[in-house]
């Protein structure tokens, strides 16, 4: 089986305070730590486990610039066979759209049974995967958090619907599939594996590559585009705590108390 | 303007709640021509939904196979692909089922793509401004889009608040011949219930819920600790389970449980829209997260800033003291 995963590089914000930059036009990247986008991370283990059993190979791609091939290092490191980069001035804004167009090309240029994204990115949009299946005529499948590979080109997935129920499917091949966090528990990946893949050429694809006019894509052919950035408005916002820890503690064990949150 | 139609999300015959959040948003695209539901099934339940949407929608288009008595994202795209005139906007509510749905149904009907739009401040020409939000909830965006050929635009449950409207006595359309092949190569075979846990978190007046904030497995026993001085359970959100620090019965959120406490501490959580729509019953909520700037305190009653591996050890000992 081959598996393509489609990846993103995206800023760790889980922990980190955003600012605005630029007026609105950008975030403050500064201080950001880059990593795989963690949904894209389970979406190549889940790759990894589907051909250690199935065999075939994985092939991590993903669009962008010099600086993302870190994360197709750091997947080939984990076990996948190939890291693409694919990079051209003219995709550069491409809208969601643009970016699933890209990816058609790509694949059209390859030969992939299974092809993966994850759920979602920092953009919280989650739509790559399903505008590239439609794209392709392939099915899809949103939210999968189990794959079992069944006999004669097909799959029994589970996707996770509400209040963690699981709807369960069956998929022919090829097909388009997103990722759930925690369908497994990605590998560890050290220093030392991602020494060892270090050498190893990523090619680059542009647009020539990929045989595409660059202006059905990028950010003219945009049909989605983002204004600005802002910070959005508080709300009615919390009542903040102030004062040393001891008298912070001393206030809240009062209100908690007041509102039955004490035995 | 475009025409604007509604996809009803509905099970066992009750239309979901975001029917009439859609009317809502669809207003502020356009106030002057309401939208015309969508809804698709099979069967008397189906007739029951489309019934009770005759008060809130003046048209509603009925599409009855066989074929979608299970809500199986890729027949239903085929039907509405089908049914719906090019160039039109459709508003689908952003939960798994649109999430399934919209991106390649806007492909479909080769028309722009807006998931997860929390407002809309209305159209400009061919362009209508939207906005959502970036980096889970931090930061918002206005974005702008071409709807010159239409769109398909997902819309954030209980982010448009319904208006009261009069009764609009609505007509059923029946589209159901309309439809054509609805074969596609996905098959729903069944539901499986989520697993039950230890404890059911859902019967707890009050919860201490960890989130990525916590850090690491070892640590659980301190969210534990404080919650066996306060009487509480241990629930957490999505990062927590993913990790596999607590079992998925723990976790609360549109994925997991919904819980209706009375108080909620959440300690070390960002407060995405997934965990917050698990949290029903307006409970008293104490946030406590080392970022000044995490949602959470936007939502939270009461807010701390504070890193939880410190804070909440404290708050026990304080507790156990009285």
């Amino acid at each position: 089986m081959e598996v393509l995963v489609c990846a993103k590089r995206v800023p760790d914000t889980s922990e980190n305070e955003i600012q605005i930059a630029g007026g609105g036009q950008d975030i403050e990247r500064d201080d950001l730590v880059y990593s795989i986008n963690e949904p894209d991370n389970y979406a190549v283990e889940e790759a990894l486990r589907i051909v250690e059993r199935a065999g075939g190979n994985v092939t991590v791609v993903t669009a962008g610039g010099e600086d993302d091939e870190e994360i197709l290092r750091r997947e080939m490191a984990m076990g996948a066979k190939n890291g693409v980069l694919i990079s051209d001035e003219a995709f550069n804004g491409s809208d969601g759209r643009g970016i699933a167009t890209i990816l058609r090309a790509f694949v059209k240029k390859g030969h992939y049974d299974l092809i993966l994204t994850g759920v979602q990115a920092d953009d919280g949009a989650a739509q790559v995967g399903g505008m590239l299946a439609a794209m392709l005529d392939y099915p899809f499948a949103s939210l999968v958090n189990s794959i079992e590979v069944l006999d004669g080109g097909k799959l029994k997935i589970t996707r996770e619907i509400e209040g963690g129920n699981k709807e369960i499917s069956e998929i022919d091949l090829p097909c388009v599939l997103s990722i759930q966090t925690g369908i497994n528990e990605p590998r560890y990946v050290g220093m030392r594996g991602i020494r060892q893949v270090a050498s190893i050429p990523i090619p680059t694809y542009g647009a020539a590559e990929l045989s595409m006019n660059g202006n059905a894509v990028g950010g003219a052919a945009a049909k989605v585009k983002r204004v600005d950035y802002f910070i959005p408005p508080a709300g009615k916002g919390a009542e903040m705590l102030e004062g040393g820890r001891e008298e912070v503690i001393g206030k809240l064990i009062g209100m908690l108390k007041a509102k039955g949150g004490l035995k | 303007m475009p025409r604007i139609f509604a996809y009803i999300v509905h099970k066992a015959g009750l239309a979901d709640d975001t029917a009439p959040e859609l009317i809502a948003a669809a207003a502020r695209i356009d106030a002057g021509s309401p939208p015309t539901a969508v809804v698709t099934g099979w069967g008397p339940e189906l007739d029951t939904v489309c019934e009770s949407l005759r008060s809130s929608y003046t048209e509603i288009w009925k599409i009855a196979r066989e074929e979608l008595a299970y809500p199986n994202a890729e027949a239903v795209r085929k039907a509405l692909v089908s049914v719906i005139p090019a160039g039109s906007i459709v508003l689908v509510p952003h939960a798994h089922f649109g999430v399934d749905l919209s991106p390649g149904l806007s492909i479909k009907l080769n028309g722009a793509y807006v998931p997860d739009v929390v407002d809309i401040e209305g159209a400009d020409g061919d362009w209508l401004k939207l906005v959502r939000q970036e980096f889970g909830g931090q930061i918002s965006a206005h974005v702008r889009c071409d709807i010159s050929s239409g769109a398909v635009i997902t819309v954030r449950p209980g982010a448009f608040k319904p208006v009261d409207g009069a009764p609009a006595n609505g007509q059923v359309v029946d589209k159901s011949s309309t439809a054509g092949s609805l074969a596609c190569g996905r098959r729903y075979l069944e539901t499986v219930a989520a697993e039950t846990g230890d404890i059911d978190i859902t019967k707890y007046p009050v919860l201490v819920s960890v989130g990525r904030g916590i850090q690491e497995k070892d640590n659980i026993p301190i969210a534990e600790e404080l919650a066996e001085a306060m009487g509480a359970a241990v629930s957490c959100s999505r990062p927590v389970v993913d990790a596999k620090w607590l079992d998925k019965s723990r976790q609360v959120g549109s994925s997991g449980q919904t819980v209706k406490p009375k108080v909620y501490l959440a300690c070390g959580m960002s407060g995405s829209f997934q965990h917050l729509a698990g949290i029903k019953g307006n409970p008293f909520m104490v946030a406590i997260n080392k970022n000044p700037k995490a949602p959470i305190f936007r939502v939270a009653d009461i807010g701390i800033v504070d890193d939880i591996l410190e804070f909440l050890p404290e708050l026990t000992s304080k507790i156990q003291e009285q």
